[in-house]
């Protein structure tokens, strides 16, 4: 998709300005595409070498740790496994129970946060009073430290000092307002994503707000001449205009959701009995309760492998789209 | 007539249903922040009494004045900022240059770089923690804010990055061609054309930056240990463990640190929509 954008951009504009260089300058040749063989890297080069220091020469030693038995608690004693931790891995219940709860936590984190965020988006995308002020406010939750807000939802899921018990057993919705659905196996994980929603409508409807403004006012006036409803215009007109960027939105909001431990941390640490673990709590707390880094790379590393084929496969299927 | 009238009612009833549908979000996205501020504002007494209560029979500022005065939650207040400010500063700075090489050029590789940008997010973090620590440490960089502020900086580098692209791709390329025809270089073009143009975009970008550099608990966690270099979020539960947990000093000392983030945010959000609606959906 961004590799789409920027074709599209530089081909337009190029067909028209193709003698970019200046006729006053004397430039040779030779030394003018040596300039833009290297400019665009020397603007690149900072991000580039933190990206290559800060995160892939970690990633490298990272994937080393998977094939080593690494623990902290002895650290005299780390030696190859080979792939043990793999292994180890593939007969561990828990780590097969975490990855159920991981598409179950993604899934309806990002399809409910989608949904709300594209609502909002829609009724932000017109003018009324206080508009602005507005859509500071319903924006705000992004602005929340995510931790708090998670320690800030686990209070308001308390029965005891939480007012939400009450409004869910008022409505019908569970059996009694003195429980906290956090306690609850079957239903705990609803906690979480209920804060996750809350903190990630924004984003989308950030996102999908500026898509929407970005969409030419006259072909809905074209259409409605035409006698096409407004549900027709929606469908018809909106939502193809919005496909490229609900397309690279809702595949970088599953990745971050995938490996995001901070609600689920804070608010059930997993619990009860692993029903809202998920493999990124379930890395957190192999590496730094057990300290077994040998391990929790191995889990880490299958998780990357995992969001690498859901993006792969995610590209695929919008390029065959975009053809079709 | 009649049909006239019946149009008319049908966007009154709409309009209505507007009105309530945004009231909704509106008290779902404060109803938390509310709920924070008003456990900060009980007494720590009557916390747990009447904690259910849509708001308490006394209210008090006294865990406001104790997390100021006597705890090291302005030391918090103070590191977090010099990490944030200076991470939004790095990463905007890096992120405009690699968004413009992205944006203006045309070069072999191009692709493999944005592939690499894309690849970073998909990691987890948190496999990173361990080597990181280790080349932290190795480095003597430990218990340094400056450790904080390179990784925070590398880790935001890739979505502002996008971000700035977008920016850019907003600003018609004439422009520039122009100003080079008559015989500006590409970086004067840059700096007397561009640039202001990008001021918006810039200023999106810090914000979206300072409030995820601000929040950012997991590294500070790893890479901190002495309270004088700790920032506010890991100073906070460091804070519950000290005085057992003050839940109203907790929520005190949140609100007060959510101040800074929301002014930042809500200054900026209107620049991201704008910037992002002029580029990243042209595709």
């Amino acid at each position: 998709m961004e590799g789409q954008t920027i074709k599209s951009a530089n081909n337009t504009v190029l067909g028209r300005n193709s003698p970019r260089l200046s006729p006053h300058r004397k430039t040779s040749m030779f030394s003018a595409k040596m300039r833009s063989v290297f400019e665009p890297w020397l603007y690149l080069s900072p991000a580039i070498i933190l990206l290559v220091l800060v995160m892939f020469l970690p990633l490298v030693i990272g994937f080393t740790y998977s094939f080593q038995h690494y623990s902290l608690f002895r650290p005299n004693d780390i030696t190859w496994a080979g792939f043990a931790n793999f292994e180890q891995l593939w007969s561990d219940w828990k780590f097969w129970k975490a990855l159920k709860n991981t598409v179950w936590w993604t899934f309806g984190s990002v399809s409910i946060q989608f949904i709300l965020g594209l609502g909002l988006a829609l009724l932000l995308n017109r003018t009324f009073p206080a508009r602005r002020l507005i859509q500071a406010l319903v924006f705000l939750p992004w602005a929340v430290p995510t931790f708090l807000s998670g320690l800030t939802w686990a209070w308001l899921f308390n029965p005891v000092i939480g007012p939400l018990p009450k409004i869910l057993y008022a409505v019908g919705l569970t059996d009694s307002a003195y429980e906290s659905i956090l306690a609850d196996p079957a239903i705990a994980m609803w906690g979480p994503i209920t804060a996750n929603v809350w903190f990630g409508i924004p984003f989308f409807a950030i996102t999908l707000l500026a898509a929407l403004q970005s969409i030419p006012k006259d072909l809905y006036e074209a259409a409605a001449m035409d006698g096409a409803s407004a549900w027709q215009g929606f469908t018809k007109i909106t939502l193809p205009f919005l496909a490229p960027m609900i397309a690279i939105t809702v595949m970088l909001r599953t990745i971050w959701i995938a490996n995001f431990p901070d609600f689920i941390y804070t608010m059930t640490k997993g619990g009860p009995a692993n029903s809202t673990e998920i493999v990124a709590t379930y890395i957190f707390t192999t590496a730094f309760r057990r300290l077994d880094f040998g391990y929790a790379s191995a889990v880490a590393m299958v998780l990357l492998l995992l969001l690498l084929a859901y993006a792969f496969i995610l590209l695929n299927m919008r390029r065959i789209q975009a053809k079709g | 007539m009649t049909t006239l009238s019946i149009t008319h009612s049908k966007r009154i009833v709409a309009s209505l249903a507007r009105t309530l549908a945004l009231a909704c979000y509106v008290v779902f996205a404060l109803f938390p922040i509310y709920w924070l501020g008003k456990i900060a504002l009980t007494p720590s007494k009557e916390l747990f009494k009447n904690g259910t209560a849509w708001w308490p029979d006394s209210t008090t500022f006294e865990h406001f004045t104790t997390v100021v005065l006597h705890t090291d939650f302005l030391v918090f207040f103070q590191n977090s900022m010099i990490v944030s400010v200076s991470t939004a500063f790095f990463v905007t700075l890096f992120a405009s240059a690699a968004g413009y090489a992205f944006s203006r050029f045309q070069f072999r590789g191009k692709n493999i770089a944005i592939f690499v940008m894309l690849l970073t997010q998909m990691f987890p973090l948190l496999m990173l923690i361990a080597p990181i620590y280790r080349i932290v440490s190795g480095l003597g960089l430990h218990n340094s804010l400056t450790s904080l502020i390179i990784v925070y900086t590398a880790f935001n580098i890739p979505f502002a990055t996008f971000l700035m692209q977008s920016f850019f791709d907003g600003i018609p390329r004439d422009l520039e061609d122009a100003a080079m025809i008559d015989g500006c270089t590409r970086f004067q073009a840059l700096r007397r054309i561009v640039f202001p143009l990008t001021l918006p975009g810039m200023a999106a970008t810090l914000g979206f930056v300072f409030t995820a550099a601000w929040s950012e608990l997991l590294f500070a966690l790893m890479l901190i240990d002495s309270n004088e270099k700790m920032t506010f979020p890991s100073g906070l539960l460091n804070f519950v463990s000290k005085f057992g947990v003050d839940w109203g000093q907790m929520m005190a000392a949140g609100i007060l640190a959510l101040i800074p983030s929301c002014l930042f945010f809500i200054f900026i959000q209107r620049y991201l929509v704008q910037g992002l609606t002029s580029g990243a959906v042209k595709g």
